[in-house]
């Protein structure tokens, strides 16, 4: 499957960078996942839990209020605050 | 002149100095270290922001644009936000922006417009509370912890509210540039009205012919981007100004070690110049008392 690149960034630093095969996030008007090729799309966040999956990895973070930058090609997530909470 | 013994003292007491100096100068070079990793870790953050408000700011525009992008459309009260460090003994770096802030302030007040100020720093508010300290809004310390999201939040909420309940214009936030370990610049950036970048505007990524979907709108993206953008600036330029407060002080404290160094050089000469001359002295007067026998 075609990976695409993923980061998340907290004002202090930035949690994860790398290519990812999907991530799902708690969008403002619901959930939402997304894979390689997604429509451009921008969206504020929800209090939630935001998973990424990498091969046969897969990393969850918890983030308070954000915004999300999503583009064919790549996926960037401005979080208020954000810290991991499990890997698999 | 000097008896041997005060001298003793006098570099005794200047080789203690140097040891703290030197210490302070470890210590500061330690923390630039930690400073410095976590002014460009925020970095990213902040340069994301700025693009994402640029590409939004260019299809919202007109009556509709929220206040703090367009402005409230006059120039009379102003909000000078003063950054320094809390503490001192790091050359002029904190003197150079209260400085910068100071002229800025007595220009506007010369032109007729209110000015107000906030000060984030101990050393801010000492500053300039003495000139203008009935303008004062509010002063905020650092403290010790090293500064995060949680500080400058607050601070943020406090110029936003100030700003939409009418009170002021236009906030200038003055700070210290971090350019190296040598260079601190103290710099003037306007944080109301937004300033949008156009360069990075152009820099918009490759949509592969997609236009962005938004949700909610453009609009309430933006209302919720624009606030959090003023405290990741806040945030930015005290990160900046700690990272270039510890550099400052690293160099200060390097001279004044050296030239605590050259202290104890010249007063050792002199005190063995002293030392030397006291026995050349009580060997003549012995010999010319063996010779007057």
């Amino acid at each position: 499957m075609a990976k695409f690149h993923f980061s998340l960034v907290s004002p202090e630093r930035e949690l994860y960078a790398g290519e990812v095969d999907q991530v799902d996030a708690p969008g403002a008007e619901g959930d939402f996942g997304v894979f390689e090729g997604h429509e451009p799309f921008m969206t504020t966040l929800r209090t939630g839990t935001v998973t990424v999956y990498a091969g046969s990895a897969r990393r969850m973070f918890e983030v308070q209020g954000g915004f999300a930058d999503v583009t064919p090609e790549s996926f960037t997530l401005l979080a208020e605050q954000a810290v991991e909470i499990g890997a698999a | 002149m000097a008896t041997v013994k005060e001298m003793r003292t006098r570099i005794a007491s200047v080789k203690s100095t140097q040891k703290i100096t030197k210490a302070l100068q470890m210590v500061a070079a330690a923390k630039l270290r930690r400073a410095q990793v976590a002014a460009e870790a925020a970095r990213p953050y902040a340069r994301r922001m700025a693009s994402v408000i640029a590409n939004l700011a260019k299809s919202v525009s007109g009556p509709s644009a929220p206040l703090l992008l367009a402005g409230t459309g006059k120039d009379q009260r102003h909000l000078i936000v003063v950054a320094t460090a809390d503490r001192g003994l790091a050359g002029g770096i904190n003197a150079n922006v209260v400085r910068a802030a100071r002229e800025r302030i007595v220009a506007l007040t010369a032109q007729g417009k209110d000015v107000r100020i906030l000060t984030i720093g101990r050393k801010a508010r000492d500053g300039l509370r003495r000139q203008f300290g009935a303008r004062f809004v509010e002063s905020y310390e650092l403290g010790l912890k090293a500064p995060g999201f949680d500080l400058v939040q607050p601070i943020a909420q406090q110029i936003i509210d100030l700003y939409l309940g009418g009170e002021i214009d236009v906030v200038t936030l003055f700070y210290s540039q971090f350019k190296s370990v040598i260079s601190q610049v103290p710099t003037a950036k306007q944080l109301v009205p937004a300033i949008v970048d156009q360069a990075e505007a152009t820099t918009s990524p490759d949509l592969k012919g997609g236009v962005y979907d938004y949700e909610p709108d453009e609009n309430e993206i933006l209302e919720t981007l624009l606030p959090r953008n003023i405290a990741v600036q806040l945030l930015a330029a005290v990160l900046e100004n700690q990272a270039g407060f510890f550099a400052a002080q690293m160099a200060a404290m390097d001279a004044a070690t050296r030239n605590a160094g050259d202290l104890i050089t010249a007063l050792t000469i002199q005190m063995n110049r002293t030392r030397q001359a006291q026995i050349t002295k009580e060997l003549i007067e012995i010999i010319s008392g063996a010779a007057a026998v």
